[in-house]
């Protein structure tokens, strides 16, 4: 289906990120945004409360975080598309609830505008370290899908398409953004409804005393229902039989498990987005995500002209995180470039597929900032130059910390 | 007795008239609950579906919530659209879903641990904001299901596994917390008050905007074992001995002290615009406003 034109502000628009994802959620058909303020996130939150009630949608400020992911998880189950929108600290918080949606399969987006961290950290400048979290945040097994756009018209773009995978898939959608994406101001261009695809929610048709909840279909996502319609539903975190009866026993937490992960498992391949560049003959291969691909552009430029054969990867979808890509990748490269803002968290992931096929070097960056592009052109020259086969993730020390700790001695 | 595997137990099937007048409005196949002997839980539910039919209103339309803990099993029982969510929530959920579909009346019932102790941030805002939604609050003083420890409205002087050698705080008084938040209906009953306290859910479930009533339950195996109060029929008796019905009482003084005399009635009833009518209202002002820029 199309968007609704008068949910849609076509045009371009010189705008940050943050507001960018507001008109994206508007235009994604989404009715309720639950959220408290957090910076850098708290714009995308009056964006959309802007321009939600004309639009006959509706933002409510809550009082803190557990409160803004619990009401956006009861408005997903009266039958609307909602999201929330938050940063770190508001993350952690959210996380019981995050899980009780997923083990639910509720349909919902969450805006992580990732800031430096741990714990208050830097609120006002940027971070990548809560991607890890993003999958493993909440207790127990379930699986999410996250996306990490990297400029305010990805900002755009794919928050509409995370609503649009979390009708699909029934599950929660991370838009894990980050201070410099959600703050920077670009072009964002907004074409008419009418070139705007939406994905409606799966509503099951047929009569309430035949309805079982958590019956799948084919693709592994069960019909879903809502509040109101008479189907006296019964949703519980509780481990749940398709009635959504809670049980206890293995046999039926087997078969409940698996189709929750593997929902998202086996659809691998219809989820993942990846942008690929020169990666066939390449020494070197970048692989980045969000901000950090961005800075990555120049580091890459700058290796290229020092004669390297430099390949990228961008993870668009970071989460089902694309294993045999990169596996696959491993096998024609001689190693992987990972600038991240955080100490290791996707450089991880990369090595894990690479089994040891290729050199896996991190370039960290702790935060309140971005890396120097020197830093990866550094990184990229040292990874070219390096024969030796090392089977543990490589932490490139930077210019800053050699400026730092050698100012020290 | 492991009875959430419903599909072992063989029982009778049922004969029309074996049928209970309430089987339409309780999950039949999961019974026999999971509430102890003694626990007035079951009375306060009774009380409920007793309530949702005299009270006329969509049976369709209405959203039962619960949180965790002995209480929070109660939307397990009852056959609405019903929500079991995590420990504290259920008001934030009720919250959405209203939020979501305003024609949804949404009853969230649950302890009164789960809606004043952790949940206590978003009572205290729901009836500020005058969300339009039902709150039924047990209280039977002790966190039951995990095993007796301290809750909020624990007395002075009572003991739990968490305060050995007696609770020290001052409990929470749970109409006055109600009333002094915005709450529009405030009701305080005993489960020995069957009637008046469906009476009182009539009442509060024809009422719009936030309203809560308070039910007090004994909790047989674990805050009146502990405290050797007996069993569940010595604290009806002790219900019956000691609670007074005043209507209209001032809310500041209805704290409930250790095996002290209890306050009940109905202590607030008034009318405030409902968060989603003053939504509205402004909404209309918000939609001039945009059309004469």
């Amino acid at each position: 289906m199309k968007a609704n034109p008068k949910d849609v502000l076509t045009g371009v628009h010189y705008i940050d990120g943050d507001v960018a994802s507001g008109y994206g959620a508007l235009a994604a058909g989404c009715r309720f945004i639950a959220g408290y303020p957090i910076t850098p996130s708290t714009e995308a939150a009056e964006t959309y409360g802007r321009i939600a009630p004309p639009a006959g949608a509706m933002f409510l400020q809550m009082e803190d975080e557990l409160a803004s992911i619990a009401a956006v998880i009861g408005a997903s189950w009266a039958g609307v598309k909602a999201m929330t929108i938050t940063s770190g600290p508001g993350y952690s918080l959210m996380m019981e609830t995050v899980g009780y949606g997923a083990a639910l399969e509720t349909p919902f987006v969450l805006l992580d505008v990732q800031r430096t961290g741990p714990s208050t950290g830097v609120p006002t400048k940027t971070g990548q370290a809560d991607m890890m979290q993003s999958r493993w945040g909440a207790h127990g097994d379930y699986e999410v899908i996250a996306i990490a756009p990297d400029s305010p018209q990805e900002l755009f773009d794919y928050t509409i398409k995370a609503f649009n995978l979390a009708e699909k898939y029934r599950c929660p959608v991370m838009i894990m953004a980050d201070e410099c994406v959600g703050h920077m101001t670009e072009k964002v261009v907004i074409p008419p409804a009418s070139e705007i695809e939406l994905e409606p929610r799966r509503f099951y048709q047929g009569s309430p005393d035949q309805y079982l909840p958590f019956r799948p279909d084919l693709d592994l996502v069960p019909k879903m229902a809502k509040a109101g319609d008479g189907f006296r539903l019964f949703i519980t975190g509780s481990i749940h039989d398709e009635k959504g009866r809670p049980v206890k026993n293995d046999e039926y937490k087997a078969i409940y498990t698996k189709r929750l992960v593997d929902k998202i498992r086996l659809n691998k391949d219809k989820i993942i987005e990846l942008k690929e560049e020169n990666t066939d003959h390449a020494e070197v291969i970048v692989v980045s995500y969000g901000i950090s691909s961005r800075v990555s552009i120049k580091g890459i430029e700058q290796a290229r002209s020092k004669g390297i054969r430099v390949g990228s990867l961008r993870l668009v979808t970071v989460w089902p995180f694309p294993d045999e890509k990169v596996s696959e990748l491993a096998k024609k490269t001689k190693a992987f470039v990972v600038p991240e803002i955080n100490y290791g968290q996707i450089a991880f992931e990369v090595a894990r597929c690479s089994h040891g096929r290729a050199n896996v070097v991190l370039v960290p960056h702790g935060g309140a900032g971005v890396h120097r592009p020197e830093d990866i052109a550094e990184a990229i020259e040292y990874a070219a130059r390096e024969e030796k086969k090392i089977e543990q993730v490589i932490e490139y020390k930077t210019r800053l910390e050699k400026l730092v700790f050698q100012s020290r001695k | 007795m492991d009875n959430t595997q419903v599909d072992n137990i063989q029982a009778k099937p049922a004969k029309a008239d074996d049928a209970h007048p309430m089987d339409n409005l309780l999950r039949m196949d999961r019974m026999p609950h999971i509430w102890c002997t003694g626990c007035g839980i079951g009375i306060a539910v009774t009380a409920f579906v007793a309530a949702l039919e005299k009270a006329k209103i969509d049976l369709n339309k209405v959203s039962i919530v619960s949180g965790i803990g002995c209480t929070g099993r109660v939307a397990g029982y009852v056959k609405l659209d019903s929500f079991h969510t995590t420990h504290g929530r259920p008001i934030a959920f009720a919250t959405g879903i209203k939020l979501g579909n305003p024609d949804i009346k949404t009853v969230v019932f649950s302890g009164d641990g789960d809606l004043i102790a952790i949940g206590g941030n978003h009572f205290i805002h729901a009836a500020r904001r005058n969300i339009d939604m039902l709150v039924v609050c047990v209280t039977n003083f002790i966190y039951a299901m995990t095993g007796g420890q301290v809750a909020p409205t624990t007395p002075l002087g009572a003991y739990a596994t968490t305060c050995p050698y007696g609770c020290v705080e001052q409990p929470f008084n749970i109409p006055y917390l109600a009333d002094s938040s915005g709450a529009v209906y405030v009701a305080r009953w005993t489960v020995l008050d069957v009637r008046r306290l469906t009476n009182s859910f009539v009442e509060a479930l024809n009422k719009r905007g936030f309203s809560v009533v308070e039910v007090i339950s004994p909790c047989a195996q674990y805050y009146s074992r502990i405290n050797r109060l007996g069993d569940g029929l010595d604290m009806m008796n002790f219900y019956h001995d000691h609670c007074e019905i005043r209507h209209g009482e001032d809310t500041k003084n209805l704290d409930i002290g250790f095996q002290s005399k209890i306050i009940v009635g109905k202590f607030v009833d008034r009318e405030r615009p409902t968060y989603t009518e003053s939504y509205n209202k402004w909404l209309a002002r918000v939609d001039e406003g945009t059309k004469d820029s």
